[in-house]
């Protein structure tokens, strides 16, 4: 439970840092090729997690480019560690965080950064200001969509974590493995909690939502 | 152009953007209102708007004695001292009246306004307001007692009225005309309602093609000559002429 608690977390966090400037640039960029980046980071929904986990297998072994990029660093693999699932996770949920944040900020429009703009803020000073509390619904959105795609996740996971207990073994992998040993029982147990869980979690974000809303008005 | 010292406005600004062609060359004094009227589509947006430094083209523009753009500078918005009005609701509408306009003072170090601001254009009672819970004239009263607060060296007004009917436009102006004579900045006021160029503007440039042109033969009257009666009621045919036309 921990392992899978502290992935979805991190992943939820980093992941947030990452898709925050990718989003602000497909939402105020024109070029057309925008669109290639854009198709690029939806990938992960359409690519089967089997293939998605092959590709990231690849990529964090300790043969690949990626890897001898971090050699100097004394990291020689992340391939069936924490850190790899951390990784792979961000890649695999990285639409759900840049598609909510982007239609945020494409929905405040130019406007509030104008007039930002002509209160003497700068770009900085106005994005944190301004555009960050106006996309807050964009955020939460998608903190809770990565949140639940990472705890859900299975097939990446596996590929690339292999399912080692205490270490890269998350619940969705474990319900498997005691489903695969006839262990019912604790199959239902496990199983139920995550459900009780998942959706006392969305609950909670959703009321959190509707008090931030009625503080506005 | 004729050049205006160094208090006024002085600029030239030249370019295609978006199939629209812009060649503006212009100049007005550092003091009262300087209404800019032209038909719709003519550039005034667009012009204001390169005033603000929100457009981009290519040209020279000095305020005050200062150069905020010339061949090799051109100062991003944010810091030049320039307070715009937007036609539509611009108040950040996750700040409370109070927030929007300690935004720009507190930036602009412009603490010592606030108050005068409030008073002018009578906000004290919507101070804790947030802007979607006030009518169209209070929020553009709040957005321009925000401008003003900003301590600006040039005040920019995109048509603060077309935006409200006929009712709030009347309440609005007198607010408006408080702030003419208050005013120690030059203005430029977007408009083409006949009404408020006659009741706020000091003098008018107009717009046409993306130029600016000599009045047309039908040239807006002069005030300054005329007596105060013989003004007001100018200004008053106008102003029924002008409500008139956006009536429904």
């Amino acid at each position: 439970m921990t392992t899978t608690l502290r992935l979805a977390g991190l992943t939820t966090v980093l992941l947030l840092l990452v898709a925050t400037p990718i989003a602000w640039w497909l939402a105020r960029r024109r070029a057309w090729w925008k669109e290639a980046v854009a198709a690029l980071v939806t990938l992960p929904i359409i690519l089967p997690p089997s293939v998605l986990g092959f590709y990231l297998l690849i990529a964090i072994a300790p043969q690949s480019p990626l890897m001898a990029l971090l050699h100097p660093f004394g990291v020689r693999t992340l391939a069936f560690t924490f850190e790899g699932l951390v990784v792979g996770s961000m890649v695999y949920s990285l639409p759900f965080a840049v598609q909510p944040i982007r239609n945020a900020f494409e929905a405040m429009g130019p406007r509030p950064m104008e007039v930002a703009a002509t209160l003497r803020a700068g770009p900085l000073d106005a994005f944190a200001t301004v555009a960050l509390p106006l996309a807050r619904r964009g955020f939460l959105t998608a903190a809770i969509l990565v949140f639940a795609h990472t705890i859900g996740e299975f097939g990446v996971v596996l590929m690339i974590g292999g399912g080692i207990p205490g270490k890269t073994e998350v619940i969705s992998v474990r319900i498997y493995q005691l489903v695969e040993n006839l262990q019912y029982g604790d199959a239902h147990r496990l199983a139920a909690a995550v459900a009780v869980f998942a959706f006392a979690a969305l609950l909670a974000l959703l009321l959190l939502d509707r008090r931030i809303d009625e503080a506005v008005k | 152009m004729s050049h205006q010292g160094d208090s006024g406005v002085a600029g030239r600004f030249s370019g295609a953007l978006g199939g629209f062609r812009l060649d503006a060359d212009f100049a007005f004094p550092g003091e009262g209102i300087t209404a800019l009227s032209g038909p719709s589509g003519s550039g005034k947006t667009t012009l204001l708007r390169a005033i603000a430094g929100l457009a981009r083209f290519e040209g020279r523009l000095m305020v005050g004695g200062e150069v905020w753009q010339d061949a090799g500078t051109f100062v991003p918005t944010h810091r030049r001292a320039v307070g715009v009005v937007f036609q539509e609701a611009s108040l950040l509408p996750h700040l409370s009246v109070r927030g929007n306009l300690a935004y720009g003072s507190r930036r602009a170090k412009g603490e010592g306004g606030l108050a005068d601001a409030v008073d002018l254009l009578g906000l004290g009672a919507l101070m804790d307001r947030r802007p979607a819970g006030l009518s169209g004239g209070e929020r553009q009263r709040a957005a321009l007692a925000r401008a003003l607060v900003t301590q600006p060296r040039l005040l920019l007004l995109d048509e603060p009225l077309a935006s409200l009917d006929a009712a709030a436009k009347a309440e609005i102006l007198p607010y408006l005309e408080r702030v003419h004579r208050s005013l120690k900045v030059p203005a430029l006021y977007v408009t083409h309602d006949r009404g408020e160029i006659a009741r706020l503007a000091d003098r008018v440039l107009h717009m046409q093609g993306g130029r600016i042109v000599t009045a047309p033969p039908a040239a807006e009257p002069s005030l300054a000559g005329l007596d105060a009666a013989a003004r007001d009621a100018l200004a008053l045919a106008a102003l029924r002429a002008g409500l008139g036309d956006s009536a429904p």
